[in-house]
């Protein structure tokens, strides 16, 4: 079997999630394993990915692939599935990586499964995992035909540094005319302190029952003092209290860190099914019967305005000490 | 302009996978897909800001899908496409993608719109693979399109924050549910959707043979369990329960 692994980067630094698949591929013990880096002024980037198992990346270097746009990355990639006669591709799912799969998958006319958790190799044969309808089943999924192409959730696989090195290989990038028609003129990024809500370990996330935008505060602290990232509801956001990039659920982020800390937030179907698969669940809330504490792991019934500071206080002297 | 927009039906209320043919059980009551209904509503509004054009239902899906058209031809589309065969059902995204390209080349619209994801796989992959497929350009997550001289611009909603993306037309666009507020349809919308023209189209009316469909289901198995769960009154101490618990679990 041999894989190919998009490696996703923003700014100077490769996506975890995609840094993670990477990790679960080389565990799969593939005989030929590579990543490949798709942009302008990558290479350092594609000699870092070397420490998590890819024994080959790919730089693909070009003025067109600066910007975060599909289209010529599926160039890119169908080119090097070609030529290289990869018969697996994977994907950490993002807004691009969804765009670069699908638009591979046309090209090739290759299977996709998305939205996986897991895979794994049975009897030889490589099985997808994942939850559908809401996450109330585990579908078992696979591919009818080489290559196959699979999206997974990001924060399905921790990545793993093995602390070996990658040969790098420059590729000559033959682009498409359609797929350079789409022209990227301003990026407006939310630079927040602390790891992506894709990327992070743990996510502090605060919905209605924080009372107000301004008790966000409490949920960054928290975060803060945890290491982690910012998560939102829909009822939040569609307030106005809190961005649209940290929105988790349905038609957010489908997140799974390790620890999902859920400050005032119901519980409604729409939020669970994008954090449900995270490791463990703290939630506080004042209600009892809301519907978190039916997935949590652990619950506190009270007030986020009184326990969260005072959590934060206390891990933040943990840390200290 | 002309604008396509690719809908889709999708089951009514709580959904099952038949477990026999490991497929979403589509025999009950259905609905247009909600994330479709802000591509219908953007159609609409880029209809009335350019002030003339048509706009057309393009979609897949049983024979009683044309219902779920319906819904959003009383919204304000002209008329509806529907591709039904039975050598469609259970086509995956590289099938249903060279179908819908098919059923959009017949059309040639100068703007396709997608809705972000469908309610009921979750996918957000079709957009995308139909753009290729049709070899147009191509932006998701649309949060605000705008035209003007033969050009959108788009602004789309990242992990990262938003960016401008300027593309020219014919283009595929996915809108974000964030776009806009779909309208109701009024009592005249859907007395008129009625007779507007709903056609249905079969696989060799396309000019395709049977679909290959390049995934498969191999089983069903129920969500991994989650261990005890554990909940806990505020007594005043819940910050330092909650820290004992991350600190047995090793989160701390």
């Amino acid at each position: 079997m041999s894989t190919l692994v998009f490696l996703e980067h923003h700014g100077n630094e490769l996506l975890k999630s995609s840094l993670g698949v990477l990790s679960k591929a080389a565990s799969l013990g593939d005989d030929h394993l590579a990543g490949v880096v798709a942009g302008a002024n990558v290479r350092a980037l594609a000699e870092e990915a070397g420490k998590f198992g890819a024994a080959k990346v790919y730089v693909a270097e070009a003025a067109q692939l600066e910007a975060p746009l599909p289209q010529p990355r599926v160039d890119v990639l169908a080119q090097l599935v070609r030529d290289g006669g990869f018969d697996t591709v994977l994907f950490a799912n993002s807004v691009l990586a969804a765009d670069v799969a699908a638009g591979l998958a046309a090209r090739l006319g290759a299977g996709l499964n998305w939205d996986l958790v897991d895979i794994v190799r049975d009897d030889g044969k490589l099985v997808g995992k994942r939850p559908a309808l809401q996450d109330s089943v585990y579908v078992d999924v696979g591919w009818t035909s080489e290559p196959r192409i699979a999206l997974f959730r990001p924060g399905s696989f921790d990545p793993s540094a093995t602390g070996g090195s990658a040969k790098l290989e420059d590729l000559q990038v033959a682009l498409e005319n359609f797929s350079t028609t789409a022209r990227m003129v301003d990026q407006a990024h939310e630079e927040s302190e602390g790891p992506s809500i894709e990327d992070a370990d743990v996510i502090v996330a605060g919905g209605r029952g924080l009372g107000g935008p301004e008790n966000f505060t409490l949920v960054e602290d928290l975060a803060k003092a945890l290491g982690g990232a910012v998560g939102a509801t829909r009822a939040v956001v569609d307030a106005g209290w809190y961005p649209y990039s940290t929105q988790v659920g349905q038609t957010g982020k489908t997140v799974s860190p390790k620890l999902y800390i859920a400050c005032g937030i119901s519980g409604a179907i729409q939020h669970k099914v994008g954090m449900q698969s995270s490791g463990v669940i703290v939630a506080i809330n004042k209600d009892p019967n809301a519907p978190i504490f039916e997935f949590s792991d652990l619950g506190v019934v009270g007030d986020v305005h009184e326990v969260v500071p005072e959590l934060t206080a206390l891990v933040k002297a943990r840390k200290g000490s | 302009m002309k604008i396509a927009v690719c809908v889709k039906q999708i089951p009514e209320g709580s959904r099952r996978i038949d477990p026999e043919s490991k497929r979403l059980d589509r025999s009950g009551e259905g609905a247009l897909n909600p994330f479709d209904a802000h591509a219908v509503e953007e159609a609409l509004r880029l209809k009335d800001a350019g002030g003339e054009g048509e706009i057309v239902l393009v979609s897949m899906g049983p024979a009683k899908a044309q219902d779920a058209l319906r819904k959003a031809l009383a919204m304000g589309a002209d008329r509806a496409v529907l591709v039904s065969d039975d050598g469609a059902a259970g086509a995956d995204l590289v099938a249903t993608s060279s179908v819908l390209a098919k059923a959009l080349e017949r059309e040639s619209a100068e703007l396709v719109l997608f809705g972000q994801q469908a309610g009921d796989s979750d996918g957000a992959v079709l957009p995308a693979a139909v753009a290729d497929r049709l070899r147009l350009p191509v932006v998701s997550q649309a949060a605000e399109v705008t035209q003007a001289d033969g050009k959108l611009t788009v602004k789309r909603q990242t992990e990262f924050g938003y960016d401008v993306i300027e593309a020219p037309l014919p283009a595929v666009i996915a809108v974000s549910d964030a776009i806009n507020e779909p309208r109701y349809p009024s009592l005249k919308g859907i007395m008129g959707a009625k007779s507007k023209p709903q056609e249905t189209l079969s696989l060799a009316d396309l000019g395709l043979d049977a679909l290959e469909s390049r995934t498969e289901v191999y089983a069903l198995n129920d969500p991994p369990a989650r261990g005890d769960s554990r909940k806990i009154d505020d007594d005043g101490n819940a910050a330092q329960a909650i820290v004992d618990f991350l600190a047995e679990k090793r989160l701390v």
